[in-house]
């Protein structure tokens, strides 16, 4: 039996932990299984004040349980890759495992209050565009589907937390096929 | 169809590299990484990419505005972006300079690079479909294409192609339906002007004033309703060629117009004081008899002489029985995917019945007689009960209680008012109904002052 992996750094909140499981479970089936993904500090980049993407997946390919058939971690740092000043996730594209970053769908990234239910269907969409990824979706034209690019929050907020009809049917084709 | 573009990221840091490749992955596309200036010429050589990242600063003697240029060798028509960490502005303007499509600083937004390759390949889409266009347009009006075997039309053809790079006017004369305007395309596609502009302008569907202000153009304000200038379709064919269609049906006074545009290749707009110099050649066409519209002193004989520097004149379908069954079959095939219709041949009888009819409107009149066969053909043979409406008109015809006295002037005045009436004033339709095209419907309408 293989499992959908859910993976969280130090400092991720249960209840954060718990949106992410229900997400996934919820679109994808299951079972699933929960994982600590401990410090990311190794990824720490002092100059850019970020954590690189890059290492953090590299790390996660490392640790990652033989009974795992995808792994999703989340967590709280705000994540980069060298071309780029941020991403709000990575995942290999149809590979084994993925990461979202918390940080920059907070409000309190932008100045404002905080507001958790933002926040929470900020990653709701997340979760379920980086998941996308690792089951094979590329970046989808339609501006509401969870698969389109996003590239600030406004165009997060923009999506609804739900894939297309094309992608829907992609992704139950491909997730049929992998689980064994 | 989704096209799968292909990008090539080229960057000695492998994970600078690799990053940005697996990003654009996520984005759809197909990414290629070369970790030098060489190993991605090398790359470009094999094929060529929609657009090429190119790292500034690479080791090896060989740095990103060197790649560049051999790319760009390679493929004049590449889109380079230009990545660096160290942007300075001398840097930015040589790479620019050097034919970079644009110059970004590393770590760069994501919104930009996302914003920047949509651009792109929407450029790209719009390149490539202009191309297929191009060559289907090419295709549909190319000199070896015209269905004939007809040895005046193989005569014609022949020479088409001979004269297709000149520069010298050339006179079309024809029947109504005879392919005036094909011929004229499948001159301009044959010659050095085949990649710039065709225009076509019926001279007979518009008033002498209208018709001064679509050649020529207008400035603002030189008449009312003339809210901003105007260019005129001389200048909108410059460097290509311009089809005067229904020339025989011009004004004395855009007679005068033209012959200077011929002699000069310079003209003013309606209403402007400034030379307009244009590098046009001029095709124009008529079924009228211009030489007898001369005699008749109806139209100058200078600018007939100036138009009459190459004459073509296209036989009428009934001179050019042989082509019918061609033709007939070159119209099935094409309207059969046009159409949506799985009809695939003709059959003996109804080519026999193609064969006796007189077509006054020539080709395009059997071209509307095979289309109309083909809407209502429930078979994938066409039938002579399928061109019962030949027979029928026909029938229809002998059997008319002609009123002493008419004219051949009266009958053509009311075939065409009432034509215009069953139609409620569709003028294209009416045309088509007719068997004879708009701009001679237009001029026809003129003639008889028939109201719409």
């Amino acid at each position: 039996m293989k499992y959908l992996y859910v993976a969280a750094t130090d400092g991720v909140g249960h209840e954060v932990r718990a949106a992410v499981a229900a997400r996934i479970e919820a679109t994808f089936g299951g079972p699933l299984r929960g994982m600590e993904a401990g410090s990311v500090e190794f990824a720490y980049d002092a100059e850019r004040k970020q954590y690189g993407s890059i290492p953090l997946l590299d790390s996660l390919l490392k640790r990652c349980p033989v009974d795992a058939f995808k792994l999703l971690a989340v967590t709280d740092r705000d994540l980069y890759i060298p071309v780029l000043t941020f991403v709000f996730g990575q995942a290999q594209l149809g590979g084994l495992v993925g990461v979202v970053s918390l940080a920059r769908l907070r409000q309190e990234f932008y100045g404002l209050p905080p507001d958790e239910e933002v926040f929470l269907v900020r990653l709701r969409k997340e979760v379920l565009h980086e998941t996308g990824h690792l089951f094979g979706l590329v970046h989808c034209a339609e501006r509401t589907c969870a698969m389109s690019l996003a590239t600030t929050v406004r165009q997060i907020d923009m999506k609804e937390d739900s894939f297309c009809a094309a992608c829907q049917a992609r992704v139950r084709r491909l997730a049929e096929g992998r689980r064994g | 169809m989704k096209i799968h573009w292909q990008i090539l990221v080229v960057d000695d840091e492998e994970v600078m590299c690799e990053s940005l490749a697996a990003w654009l992955r996520e984005d759809g596309y197909v990414v290629d990484t070369a970790a030098s200036g060489r190993a991605a010429v090398e790359k470009a050589q094999e094929r060529d990419y929609a657009i090429y990242f190119v790292d500034l600063k690479m080791p090896g003697g060989m740095d990103g505005i060197e790649t560049m240029m051999q790319i760009r060798r390679l493929h004049p028509e590449a889109s380079i972006i230009i990545i660096t960490a160290y942007a300075t502005v001398d840097t930015a303007i040589t790479a620019m300079k050097e034919g970079a499509q644009e110059y970004i600083v590393k770590p760069c937004n994501p919104e930009e690079i996302s914003l920047l390759v949509n651009r792109i390949i929407k450029v790209k889409n719009l390149q490539r479909e202009n191309t297929i266009l191009r060559k289907k347009l090419t295709r549909q009006y190319c000199v070896h294409d015209v269905v004939s075997k007809n040895p005046r039309m193989q005569e014609i053809m022949t020479l088409c192609g001979e004269i297709a790079s000149l520069r010298s006017t050339v006179l079309i004369q024809g029947e109504s339906g005879t392919g005036k305007e094909l011929v004229a395309r499948a001159i301009h596609n044959a010659g050095d002007r085949a990649a710039k502009p065709f225009v076509a302008v019926s001279c007979a569907a518009l008033a002498e004033t209208l018709l001064e202000s679509e050649l020529f153009g207008h400035e603002k304000g030189s008449f009312t309703g003339a809210n901003s200038q105007k260019r005129g379709k001389f200048e909108m064919a410059d460097t290509g060629t311009i089809f005067l269609d229904e020339i025989g049906d011009i004004s004395p006074k855009l007679q005068v117009d033209l012959l200077r545009v011929l002699q000069d290749r310079a003209f003013y707009r309606v209403g402007g004081g400034e030379e307009v110099k244009v590098d046009v050649r001029v095709v124009a066409a008529t079924h009228v008899n211009l030489q007898q519209a001369v005699a008749e002193g109806r139209f100058r004989d200078d600018l007939y002489y100036r138009l009459n520097v190459i004459e073509i004149r296209i036989p009428p379908l009934r001179a050019r029985r042989e082509d019918i069954p061609l033709l007939a079959e070159h119209f099935v095939e094409r309207l059969s995917h046009e159409l949506g219709k799985n009809v695939s041949e003709i059959s003996e009888g109804a080519l026999r019945l193609l064969l006796d009819h007189n077509w006054p409107g020539n080709v395009r009149e059997l071209e509307n007689a095979v289309e109309r066969a083909m809407v209502t053909c429930r078979g994938k043979v066409l039938t002579e009960l399928d061109f019962g409406f030949l027979v029928e008109s026909g029938g229809q015809a002998a059997a008319w209680p002609v009123p002493a006295g008419m004219t051949m002037q009266d009958m053509e005045r009311v075939l065409i008012t009432t034509t215009i009436q069953r139609t409620k004033g569709n003028i294209k339709e009416a045309a088509s109904v007719l068997g004879i095209d708009r701009s001679t419907l237009y001029e026809k309408i003129k003639k008889y002052e028939i109201p719409r």
